[in-house]
């Protein structure tokens, strides 16, 4: 049988267009800097054009040639985020007759290759899966290195820092992507447990006590964090991810209440034992106050500070290179905002803000989008770290939570920071690239073979029996039916699981009987009678009623989720068949 | 898993909302707040990081602003430091301003309304703004005079164009050299402003127009004698001069200078009693007029008001609701009547001036930082404390004073020169101060001044006014006169 690869836009065009685009914003911004700073354009300007073109190509044409469906604005935000913050280090790095500029370009050099690497040669990321209970190890022990002895240092009275030789990391940088592969893995394959079994009080569906297990480890493990390295932010962070990947793939609000509860205890109990903890509260409730604002450690000084630079910024800035972002310390890396704020003024951080939310709701859609369950909790997991990350750190600047270390994705000084996030990046492009890549495989036609045919539609419906029916109701059956899925993504590398594909195989004939309202969960109107929706195919139809018109893999995924009204143009061929 | 994905989508959105607002909330609305912060040093940053304008005497700039390699980027230098320290002030990172830096500050740095158009610009060409400058009225001659004539001594002097208010000179001492103050290092301004204040010379204080005022003694004699004038006594009307005077009400009885007879008789002229400064005839005189003449007198002078050069000058002080005896004292300018050297001054011109008193003032003009002239003050009149008789009669006496009485050693020859000696005593262990205030010349006053000395200066006890701070008086008035 031949196959019509159906044509889907890859969009790499448009991706080149906004990666020129954030290259000429970062141009600008050096430029604007240099004729500030000396009236003249900056002899760093033209490594920095060089450096960043050759850099952004590099990673546009590996994404072309590896991942030519990724999506298309994800990258060109990361790059863009980068830019500038580059220029704002560039920046200050003059001010302080730093070379930190330099570095942070070497930095995103390593790390933008980095993520053409992954996205080279990672060639599907359900391969991750297979390593679940490894990322977990290797997530614990990165997050407890700095405790080591003479590999762990103490910086600004948090723990959190190791170093080998000339480099020094942030562990925890790393374990939160590491984290959020095992989450992915592990509550894909265990969320029915934790969402349906165990006693109902107060109705709330309370989890059973021994698919704790997991829970109190990452409980202990982000105290452990607080206390022993003293650092709320990557505690804060850790449990944060936890908890919302946690809801995403159980729908139960007792995990969220539960977890913040935990987290609360913990936190209760770092505040009445440990002066800094305290300290950091203090600062926050009470910034202005002098005493606090003058306190030797542990003070305001450096939040108020920030403050003020950002007062002075006011709605417009007071223009790059014109401003004083060095009086506020760690202007360059935990508070670039503050000195984004001073100098682009409100406005500007209101775009760089837009930024991040369209790289996140990106990312949800990416998680939207994808098929299957260990990519949805992976990219939606990757994705919220992000915009909790820049709530965790931004939201301590500006005074909404405490002050705690934590680096602005993409924007701060900072290797490991950097490097971590562009990973996440490649990740995300690997997840969308797979989940709006068309299949290779024929769209009908082998219905016998376990390979294409029922598997494939089965899968299908999985997500449609979680939306749309009762998991009440029927949790064997759905029970199955993740664990069929389960063995699905990592074909072959678990054994136990071949039981459960004959009966998954079995299953969907039950549950596809019940066709669901269309639109009904999602509200989207281009569910009901889309192309998909053959009459042989009843496990589509249920899969369109979800919403998510892609998450049938052996039709071609829509292109984009702006797209769902428009019927893709390989329907009518189906359609005439 | 899809309905969760959305929703945690929807927190996220919420989260970088709650951002949104929180920046919102630091740089719009909460940012005049935190720029007007006290410990906000980048108001102060703003504030010292604009090129200041000049100020300019006698066509050369005493204070101006050149560029520095620090983080300010300019640094404010005085010329002639002490001489103008009093007029100029101090301009520092850490105390602030005082003086003209102060009072014209907005002129200087270029944030006046009146530069807006400049600012627009400068904004436009990308010129970095510039402050206006402010030319004094200060004549250097006569500054230079009185800060040599001063030395070492206590004291300070001004002078007046009578006929316009301008000030001529200001001087105070001891001073300081506001170039210290301006250092951006900050250890040195708080090690060089500790010094000062631990200074018990109060080096920071302008003694002309802003020091703890002085008792008057004997310049007072001057307001009694217009109050008497006013009230329609003549120069040649006889007053008591006794050797001695019991105050009214008590048992203390009141000499005269050295203990000595003004008058053979039992009466004398009034000119005559000022020429010698007789104590016994103007204290019965101030009995005679009564408080409230005397008070009325001297508000028309200027006494209890604030007055602003445009620097603050503290109002001088005649008491009220006195008894006869503090009223006798008062006359002599003794008990509580306190004054600044330019109220002093101000009676002097007020009389030179035929009895019209001019606004004293300091800026002559503010120019554009394109050197264009802003604006011009224009003299204005502050009142008419006394008519033309009363001034001419008192000219007349004053004259002799200097001719004849008291105040000889003011005398410039070739120049008629009217004054008045005082020696005002303070109370206490501590030597009286010496005081003198003159005008000339006498026909057509270019000048009038007032210097104190304090304690009598090197002179200590021996001190009077005529020998200790005449001899001052002449040496500024010479230096505007003969040139």
């Amino acid at each position: 049988m031949s196959i019509d690869t159906p044509q889907v836009r890859t969009r790499r065009g448009s991706e080149l267009f906004l990666l020129a685009c954030g290259l000429g914003i970062g141009a600008m911004a050096y430029a604007i800097i240099g004729f500030a700073l000396d009236d003249s354009i900056p002899a760093e300007f033209f490594t920095f054009i060089a450096t960043m073109s050759v850099l952004g190509l590099l990673l546009h044409a590996v994404i072309r040639k590896a991942a030519p469906f990724a999506d298309p604005l994800i990258m060109p935000i990361a790059f863009a985020l980068n830019n500038v913050g580059l220029a704002m280090i560039f920046r200050i790095s003059r001010a302080m007759d730093s070379d930190l500029a330099t570095k942070q370009l070497g930095w995103t050099a390593v790390s933008i290759v980095a993520c053409a690497v992954v996205v080279f040669f990672v060639k599907d990321h359900r391969i991750l899966r297979r390593y679940t209970y490894v990322t977990m190890l290797s997530a614990l022990v990165l997050a407890m290195l700095p405790l080591v002895p003479f590999l762990g240092r103490e910086i600004n009275g948090a723990q959190i820092w190791i170093h080998i030789g000339p480099f020094s990391l942030q562990p925890a940088e790393f374990s939160k992507i590491l984290l959020a592969v095992f989450f992915a893995g592990y509550l894909v394959e265990n969320r029915d447990r934790l969402a349906l079994a165990g006693p109902k009080i107060a109705g709330i569906q309370l989890p059973r006590m021994r698919d704790f297990g997991p829970i109190i480890l990452v409980w202990v493990t982000s105290i452990v964090i607080l206390v022993m390295q003293r650092d709320l932010g990557t505690s804060l962070l850790i449990f944060g991810l936890f908890v919302a990947m946690l809801y995403i793939a159980t729908e139960r609000i007792s995990w969220i209440v539960i977890g913040f509860l935990m987290f609360s205890v913990g936190v209760v109990a770092a505040l009445s034992q440990f002066t800094h903890v305290q300290s950091r509260f203090d600062a926050w409730l009470h910034a202005l106050d002098n005493e606090v604002f003058n306190a030797e450690f542990g003070g305001s000084g450096q939040l108020v500070r920030g403050m003020y630079g950002m007062a002075s910024g006011g709605l417009f800035g007071t223009g790059l290179g014109e401003g004083r972002p060095t009086i506020v310390p760690f202007s360059y890396s935990d508070f670039i905002f503050a000195s984004l704020g001073e100098e682009l003024g409100l406005t500007g951080i209101f775009a760089i803000l837009l930024l991040y939310v369209l790289f996140v709701q990106r990312g949800f859609r990416v998680a939207l989008g994808t098929r299957d369950g260990f990519g949805k909790l992976l990219a939606s997991g990757l994705a919220f770290v992000i915009a909790w990350q820049m709530f965790v750190v931004i939201g301590g600047v500006t005074r909404v939570i405490p002050l705690t270390g934590l680096t602005t994705p993409f924007m701060a000084y900072g290797g490991s920071s950097l490097l971590a996030n562009w990973v996440i990046v490649a990740i995300l492009l690997r997840i969308s690239d797979n989940a709006r890549r068309p299949s290779p495989l024929p769209l009908r036609g082998a219905t016998g073979s376990e390979d294409d045919g029922t598997r494939r539609r089965s899968a299908v419906i999985n997500d449609a029996n979680v939306q749309a029916v009762d998991p009440h109701d029927q949790p064997e059956q759905n029970t199955e039916h993740f664990q069929w899925m389960n063995q699905l993504d990592n074909a072959g590398t678990q054994v136990i699981q071949r039981r459960d594909v004959i009966s998954a195989q079995e299953a969907p004939a039950t549950t596809d009987a019940q066709p669901v309202a269309p639109g009904g969960e999602s509200g989207r109107p281009t569910t009901a009678p889309t192309p998909h929706a053959a009459p042989s195919f009843p496990s589509a139809r249920s899969a369109q009623s979800q919403g998510s018109p892609r998450t049938s893999p052996d039709l071609p995924a829509v292109p984009q989720p702006e797209q769902d009204h428009t019927p893709p143009r390989y329907s009518r061929r189906e359609d005439s068949e | 898993m899809n309905k969760p994905i959305r929703r945690v989508s929807v927190i996220a959105l919420l989260l970088f909302l709650s951002l949104f607002a929180s920046s919102t909330w630091i740089q719009y609305v909460k940012a005049p707040e935190l720029n007007s912060d006290s410990r906000n040093v980048r108001s102060l940053y703003r504030e010292f990081g604009t090129n200041r304008g000049a100020i300019i005497v006698g066509g050369e700039e005493i204070a101006s602003t050149i560029p520095s390699d620090d983080a300010f980027n300019y640094q404010r230098t005085y010329a002639d430091g002490p001489l103008y320290a009093g007029i100029t002030g101090f301009y520092s990172v850490i105390y602030g301003r005082t003086g003209v830096e102060l009072a014209a500050n907005e002129y200087l740095n270029g944030s006046s309304d009146a530069l807006a158009w400049s600012r627009l610009e400068n904004l436009i060409t990308g010129v970095d703004p510039q402050g206006s400058a402010i030319e004094l009225t200060i004549n250097p001659e006569a500054q230079k005079a009185a800060w040599d004539a001063l030395g070492d001594q206590r004291g300070a002097a001004v002078a007046i164009d009578p006929s316009t208010g301008a000030i001529l000179a200001m001087v105070s001492k001891p001073a300081f050299d506001p170039n210290d103050m301006a250092s951006h290092s900050s250890a040195d301004v708080r090690a060089t402003y500790q010094a000062l204040l631990n200074d018990d010379g109060n080096p920071l204080i302008n003694r002309a127009i802003a020091g703890d005022t002085y008792p008057p003694g004997s310049v007072f004699k001057l307001v009694t004698a217009a109050a008497a004038l006013e009230d329609g006594y003549t120069e040649d009307s006889q007053v008591d001069a006794p050797n001695t005077y019991r105050l009214p009400g008590t048992q203390t009885d009141l000499p005269n200078f050295g203990g000595a007879s003004c008058t053979p008789g039992e009466t004398m002229p009034l000119s005559d009693a000022l020429k010698i400064s007789c104590n016994t005839a103007f204290a019965i005189l101030g009995n005679d007029l009564g408080q409230e003449k005397i008070l009325a007198q001297a508000q028309e002078f200027g006494f209890g008001d604030s007055i602003q050069v445009p620097l603050s000058v503290t109002p001088s002080r005649y008491p009220e609701n006195e008894n006869d005896a503090q009223t006798a004292l008062s006359a002599i300018g003794q008990q509580d009547v306190r004054v600044t050297p330019l109220q002093v001054a101000m009676v002097s011109a007020a009389i030179a001036n035929e009895g019209t008193l001019m606004k004293p003032y300091l800026i002559d003009q503010v120019r554009n930082p394109d050197l264009s002239v802003y604006s011009t003050t224009k003299p204005d009149a502050y009142g008419d404390p006394i008519s033309e008789e009363t001034a001419r009669q008192l000219t007349d006496m004053m004259t002799s004073v200097v001719a004849d009485g008291t105040g000889k050693a003011a005398q410039i020859s070739g120049i008629d020169v009217a004054g008045k000696t005082g020696t005002a005593e303070t109370g206490g262990e501590a030597s009286a101060h010496a005081w003198f205030t003159a005008f000339a010349p006498a026909d057509n006053p270019q000048i009038a001044v007032a210097v104190v000395v304090e304690n009598g200066g090197s002179a200590g006890s021996e001190a009077t006014g005529g020998a200790v701070a005449a001899p001052i008086a002449r040496q500024i008035m010479e230096a505007v006169i003969t040139k």
